[in-house]
């Protein structure tokens, strides 16, 4: 059956001829003949061709698809292509990162949407992974009362669709919380309907001074750090690896605000008829997609801390305290670093899905990038590009993230000497 | 098993070439819907007085009773329709993809609509306009007090568009709050997220007086910020049931301007001497054989659902729960816009 596919390769004799001398020399019983690497019998031959032929038909597929579609698309007068990037946008976004006036083009909306959605991604991710470690190493607690709140919490919020608490916590947040005329305030801060209200710094000349002095701080703890541990090799005596570090961060940014004038004004937010204005903001969106990405991931990650921390011999355990090491600096010294091995992967992914689950954002009127893709689609009427840029989006994030993760995998991994 | 992959890979072979094979064009409509039996129109999920279902799940307002004239003239039984309940952005979609035959979702038509989307605008079934809804306890007056406030808006819609616009020419700095779904978008509105609800006017009373706990908290503001006229729209490319869909609006606008209504449609169809009201009841010339109908179309569709002001008046009008005022939705000969082409 199959050899009626097979017309043999170019310059050979076909398949007849061939055919009769397997039969042949089988009827011979003399050993087979040497084996072409032409040849259909040959396994690597055939490998090769069935690959060709499936990439083939995936090509095929993706190509008829694009071309039906863009033949209908034509025959029915829908216009298609990307122009529509470079035109005005035409409508506001109600919060971003960066000033974006609605005469910018699509692309600048596109990129503010893109930023909205980093901005709730890297923030989540920060936020979920301290969260889900504290909660993991939580489950490993002498404590049964911390040991049961753990496994309750991470119960709780990994069984529940991401989707329904995003609106739980957006109901909570607009519904519960009372309108900004009765805010609920403590100092500067208040908290209301309209979300968080927050004193900003005005910016000044001092506060470059004090980031300068930050930057100065960070280079400073590097080189403590790399003293402290020459000291440790040399001597053995352990320096202090949190505080100093942590004074020597303060010290240099206060003295570099100092130093430019220590400017003090502050753009306080300030009640106004409807609503709290002026200083920094978080909508109660963001609050709600921040909260909801970040309670649901954390309890994942929980999870996979658990079991990189699980996965690591009880023996290590057990001589990290041999050694005398207390509960709090085995975990911290002995287990977790190991358990980090087992954990980066899983983690990973944990990173990607809160970064995909954060286009559920729309439903709660988050303008991330799904949100200003539909307000676009809409504009515009180009469906077919708009769904591409967002899958582009998404598709590049999380890549990155891969490739990010998978650098930070292959460093903590153990090296093999 | 070697031989049952190249079995495979011939059947996807043959498969493609089959779906290939398939034509771009879907055929007419007006063939389609005869052949299914079925009219299938897009919906609003739910705004009272255009397109809503009950607790029955039967559909009824002023762009549901447009769906039911056509299936009246075209199939003879206004019951034969199947709603798509659709969102603001699911809409035009459906409509390109042939998934509905007819779009009835108080949709306004724009340049941008009828020349990019492979749609076509039919006949305007109601004059709107935007307009703001605030609660009364905010004691705001006028739309131009809305600087730096925020504003529900639903998504996909030419909503959004002119809240910038206005916000702009009156230097507001409004923040738009955008919702995907129309009930998250009141929702938002009604919990206090949003100082304001925007939407063409027609909108804001129906969820005035529908969805608001206590329709007198809230009051609608004077100012009317776009023109929004709104319609059924239909695939390009199928003249025939493009011009079906159309003038089965102009049939229930004229039938009210010649005093046809449910009641007395039967009657006149035996005792009407007037040309006009002959014409369009198909006892004159047959006026429904040139749309590919029979001579009774308009006469079943008005006896399905009434003349468009009475449509207007079961919906949407004054004595309805929405009540609205007839306003520039009269006959053009009462002060109104509704101008129908005449039926001959």
């Amino acid at each position: 059956m199959r050899r009626i596919f097979w017309r043999g390769p170019p310059g050979s004799l076909g398949f007849p001829l061939k055919r009769l001398r397997v039969i042949n020399a089988m009827k011979a019983d003399t050993p087979p003949p040497h084996k072409n690497r032409w040849s259909w019998r040959s396994q690597a031959f055939r490998g090769i061709v069935y690959q060709a032929l499936a990439l083939a038909v995936i090509a095929f597929v993706a190509w008829f698809l694009a071309h039906n579609t863009l033949l209908n698309m034509r025959e029915r007068g829908i216009q298609s292509g990307f122009d529509f990037m470079l035109q005005s946008a035409g409508f506001d976004i109600g919060e971003s990162l960066y000033p974006f006036d609605s005469e910018e083009s699509y692309l600048s909306a596109f990129l503010v949407g893109v930023s909205n959605t980093l901005r709730v991604a890297v923030v989540g991710i920060v936020l979920s992974t301290l969260l889900g470690t504290l909660l993991g190493v939580g489950r490993f607690s002498r404590n049964a009362l911390v040991r049961g709140l753990c496994v309750s919490y991470v119960e709780a919020f990994r069984n529940i669709p991401v989707l329904l608490q995003l609106l739980m916590w957006y109901v909570i947040l607009t519904e519960v919380l009372p309108s900004s005329d009765a805010a609920w305030k403590l100092g500067d801060f208040f908290l209301s309907k309209g979300g968080l209200n927050f004193p900003i710094p005005v910016w000044a000349v001092g506060q470059l001074w004090a980031a300068i002095g930050l930057g100065l701080g960070v280079v400073g703890v590097l080189l403590y750090r790399r003293w402290a541990r020459r000291q440790f090799e040399a001597t053995g005596r352990l320096r202090s690896a949190f505080w100093v570090p942590v004074v020597i961060l303060i010290a240099s940014s206060l003295a570099g605000w100092a130093l430019g004038g220590a400017p003090t004004e502050l753009n306080r937010p300030i009640r106004g008829e409807f609503s709290i204005e002026h200083g920094g903001a978080l909508t109660p969106e963001f609050l709600a997609v921040l909260i909801g990405l970040t309670l649901y991931t954390a309890a994942f990650i929980a999870e996979v801390v658990r079991g990189g921390i699980a996965s690591v011999p009880r023996g290590q355990g057990e001589a990290a305290s041999a050694l005398g090491l207390s509960h709090q600096q085995e975990m911290r010294l002995v287990m977790l670093p190991q358990a980090l091995r087992v954990i980066i992967p899983p983690l990973t992914n944990q990173y990607l899905n809160l970064t995909k689950n954060s286009s559920l954002a729309v439903a709660i009127g988050y303008p991330d990038v799904v949100s200003i893709a539909n307000t676009a689609l809409n504009q515009t009427g180009r469906a077919v590009e708009c769904i591409s840029i967002v899958m582009l989006v998404y598709l590049t994030t999380s890549l990155g993230t891969s490739l990010l993760m998978g650098w930070y995998n292959s460093r903590s991994a153990i090296k093999e000497r | 098993m070697r031989i049952s992959t190249v079995k495979t890979l011939a059947a996807i072979a043959a498969a493609i070439c089959t779906l290939a094979a398939l034509p771009a064009h879907a055929g007419k409509t007006l063939d389609g819907i005869k052949a299914k039996g079925m009219v299938t129109c897009g919906v609003n999920t739910g705004l009272a007085g255009f397109g809503a279902a009950d607790s029955a799940g039967k559909w009824s307002g002023l762009d549901v009773d447009v769906c039911r004239a056509i299936a009246a003239a075209t199939l003879g039984d206004a019951e034969k329709v199947k709603y798509v309940p659709l969102n603001a952005q699911q809409r035009f979609t459906a409509l390109q993809s042939g998934e509905i035959d007819v779009l009835s979702r108080n949709t306004t038509f724009t340049l941008t609509r009828d020349a990019s989307l492979g749609l076509h605008d039919t006949v305007v079934t109601y004059y709107d306009g935007q307009g703001f809804m605030v609660p009364v306890k905010s004691k705001l007056k006028s739309a131009k007090q809305l600087k730096g406030q925020t504003v529900c808006v639903q998504s996909g819609t030419t909503t959004e568009k002119n809240l910038t616009d206005y916000s702009k020419a009156n230097g507001l700095a409004i923040k738009p709050v955008v919702f995907e779904q129309l009930e998250a978008a009141e929702n938002a509105y009604f919990t206090g997220r949003c100082i304001a609800y925007t939407t063409d006017a027609s909108g804001l009373a129906s969820t005035r007086n529908k969805v608001a706990k206590v329709p007198a908290d809230h009051v609608i503001l004077p100012e009317l910020i776009s023109k929004e006229p709104l319609g059924p729209m239909v695939r390009r490319g199928d003249d025939e049931w493009f011009a079906v869909v159309k003038w089965v609006i102009y049939g229930l606008i004229e039938a009210e301007e010649y005093g046809i209504t449910q009641g007395n449609v039967d009657s006149l169809k035996t005792s009407s001497t007037d040309p006009v009201v002959k014409r369009i009841l198909g006892t004159g010339e047959d006026s429904g054989k040139l749309l590919g109908l029979d001579k009774d179309w308009m006469a079943r569709a008005i006896k399905a659902t009434g003349n468009y002001g009475e449509i207007f008046e079961r919906n949407v009008g004054p004595k309805s729960a929405l009540g609205l005022p007839r306003g520039l939705n009269n006959q053009w000969n009462k002060g109104g816009l509704m101008y129908a082409y005449p039926v001959r």
